[in-house]
């Protein structure tokens, strides 16, 4: 009875109902047309044929008078077929005919009616019904010409039935197929739901049937697919994120501690406890930069530091942050060339924009940089160009560069590559440079430079909200 | 100087009281933003000292409240909130300076001395030159001298020795001079202002007798006459 009830509230069911009530009420609009034509159709044809009998048979009695009539109708009567033929007197008598038994006994009315005679059929007496047409001759004499409506009849029946039947039919068609669909569809959604709730309940690698046909269930599946795929891998992505915080700000935090102990333990004069606290401080100081770098990613990330947006010169930020960093590069002995336009306007954060072009240089002077002895002189470059739709801005090095099976991943938090572990740096400069990238709307892409590596800040002149 | 620090944690406000009246400042405490209002009301003040989140009126408001009375006590943020939008909010307020936790005292208290200071001078008119030990600077022919000889300054270096000199014998930052000199207030993670503060160091420096440019430990940079 639950299933039942459950069928019958489902949406699919309660479609297929009203297409059925629509649909059957079509049919036996249609099939009650059809009847209707055809008994007027059948009528029509037998008062035609009575009307032609008629005149045929005054004709007869104008021209060869009663005699002529009776002999002519006695010929007709005795033909077979469901004609009906009388002649009377004026009296009511009977001068020739097939008909005897007619239930209204007497002078026939003149005009057209219907009526009912007895019929001998098979050793049993049958009312028929028949059409007649009398009419009244010069002298009182009556002729009756009819026909047995009999055949007309179950005709009549045949199609009446054959509509009850097919509307019957349509209906035992419609409700099972309503039936099916709903069971069909209730049964799928009902599978959806089933996993969507083992889903919820903590089974994540669940995912929804797909059954091929790719009708608007299989495309709602697919959505909810992808979009779980997402949720696994942004909730990958979190863990594997707060794992490495966990684990690099342990890092600092062990070395902090240590020099603490050790002052405890070995220290002997002020000026070493004095050494040692300045050293904690300064751990704790990096502590606090990585915090705020996370805490930097994090806010582009969700989008919301839009605050401070305004209208500013990219190609001024550039040289602001490649002034910043020229005397830096230049004690590392690293050459820094500037292609910038004149002006290039962006929309956006200039002060993340800064910050991103200031990470993005710090590296490239950091991995750039090389022994004196080496003969190739460690050069960076800084670009701006105006494409189609937006501005890319570029630090180039001719360093180490980054194998092309590592650069997505080095975008990451934390992530360092060997190599680079030995060298000062959060591993955060880069997911900061892309989350900036991304808060405008615009990406961050690492290429190669051969030798050494090019990164890329292309950004949209129309990314936020103008 | 006389402080006011509007902080509703009563351990941070006691260090703060303690740190500054060590270097020599008064502070005078306020645990929730009401008080905190009708303190700063009186005017009495040289630097009043805000958190963000406060009780009972938060920080940005009665910034707010303080400028429309017309009360113009230099006012600097002390915030958790530290992201550049916040900063952005902050200093729309009202507030004069912004400062993120965690921070180091030597930072707090070379923004407060410069805050403190500012308002010392009074009228918004800045001199036309500056004058240090034998070192000159002149703002209007951007002509440096020391000790009469000419010194050619490129022209960050000229503004990073304008803002140096403009606080003259006063401490002043990395975050200050990246911040006002170059007008961008991120961490530049390495030593880039080291770097252009040596620069600047051994062209008005070198050569000469007693230093004028000093490295103070653990805060920030100085420029004075003699050595301490």
């Amino acid at each position: 009875m639950t299933a039942l009830g459950k069928l019958f509230r489902t949406t699919a069911f309660k479609l297929s109902m009203a297409y059925l009530v629509i649909f059957v009420l079509f049919a036996s609009a249609i099939l009650g047309y059809v009847a209707f034509n055809m008994r007027r159709l059948l009528d029509e044809q037998v008062s035609l044929t009575i009307e032609e009998d008629v005149k045929g048979l005054v004709t007869q009695f104008n021209s060869g008078g009663l005699r002529r009539l009776v002999a002519q109708i006695e010929r007709r009567a005795s033909q077979p077929g469901s004609s009906l033929y009388l002649v009377t007197t004026p009296t009511g008598e009977t001068l020739a005919g097939n008909i005897s038994g007619i239930d209204q006994e007497g002078l026939l009315d003149a005009g057209r009616y219907q009526l009912f005679y007895r019929v001998l059929e098979d050793g049993d007496v049958k009312p028929h019904r028949a059409l007649v047409d009398t009419i009244v001759l010069p002298g009182g004499f009556r002729l009756l010409v009819g026909r047995d409506l009999s055949e007309t009849d179950r005709f009549r029946r045949v199609i009446r039935s054959a509509i009850g039947w097919s509307i019957l039919l349509v209906l035992v068609m419609a409700v099972a197929g309503g039936v099916f669909v709903a069971r069909r569809v209730l049964g799928r959604i009902d599978a959806m739901t089933a996993t969507t709730r083992s889903i919820m309940a903590g089974d994540f690698s669940g995912r929804l049937a797909v059954s091929g046909t790719n009708d608007e269930l299989d495309r709602l599946a697919q959505n909810l697919n992808a979009m779980l795929d997402r949720i696994a891998e942004l909730m990958a992505g979190l863990r594997e994120v707060s794992d490495n915080i966990a684990h690099d700000l342990k890092t600092p935090l062990t070395r902090l501690r240590n020099s603490a102990e050790e002052a405890l333990r070995t220290a002997t004069d002020t000026e070493e406890y004095r050494l040692t606290l300045e050293n904690v401080i300064d751990e704790a100081d990096q502590l606090i930069r990585t915090f705020n770098a996370l805490l930097m990613i994090a806010r582009a990330e969700s989008g919301n530091a839009t605050e401070g947006m305004a209208a500013f010169d990219a190609a001024d930020v550039a040289r602001d942050v490649a002034e910043l960093y020229e005397p830096l590069a230049e004690e590392a002995h690293v050459t820094m060339h500037l292609t910038l336009p004149e002006k290039l306007p962006l929309y956006g954060s200039r002060e993340l924009i800064g910050q991103a072009l200031a990470n993005l240089l710090d590296n490239a002077i950091k991995y750039a940089a090389r022994e004196e002895s080496v003969s190739e002189k460690a050069e960076i470059s800084i670009g701006a160009v105006a494409t189609g739709t937006g501005i890319e801005l570029s630090v180039s090095d001719n360093g180490p560069g980054i194998p092309e099976a590592d650069r997505a991943r080095v975008v990451e938090r934390f992530v360092r590559l060997e190599g680079s572990r030995s060298r000062p740096g959060s591993g955060l400069g880069l997911s900061l440079a892309s989350a900036v990238a991304r808060l405008h709307g615009g990406t961050l892409r690492l290429e190669d430079h051969a030798p050494g590596l090019r990164v890329v800040l292309a950004l949209p002149v129309k990314g936020i909200g103008l | 100087m006389k402080l006011l620090i509007i902080e509703d944690d009563a351990a941070a406000a006691a260090y703060l009281e303690k740190a500054f009246r060590e270097v020599g400042h008064m502070a005078d405490l306020a645990a929730n933003g009401l008080d905190g209002y009708a303190l700063a009301s009186d005017g009495g003040y040289d630097v009043v000292v805000v958190d963000r989140m406060l009780p009972k009126m938060d920080g940005l408001s009665l910034i707010h409240a303080l400028r429309e009375q017309k009360i113009e006590t230099p006012i600097l943020i002390l915030s958790a909130l530290g992201q550049v939008d916040d900063r952005v909010k902050g200093l729309r307020a009202g507030a004069d300076d912004y400062l993120a936790k965690p921070y180091a005292f030597s930072e707090l208290l070379a923004r407060v001395e410069v805050l403190a200071r500012r308002r010392g001078t009074a009228s918004s008119t800045e001199e036309t030159s500056y004058q240090i030990g034998g070192l000159e600077l002149n703002r209007l022919s951007h002509r440096v001298t020391r000790d009469g000889q000419e010194i050619e300054l490129q022209p960050r270096e000229f503004r990073l020795l304008e803002y140096l000199m403009r606080h003259g014998g006063q401490v002043v930052t990395r975050t200050m001079l990246l911040e006002n000199v170059w007008d961008y207030h991120f961490d530049p993670q390495t030593n880039v202002i080291d770097v252009h503060i040596s620069r600047l160091r051994s062209k008005i420096d070198k050569g000469f007798e007693t230093p004028l440019l000093h490295t103070v430990r653990g805060a920030g940079y100085s420029i004075r006459d003699s050595a301490r």
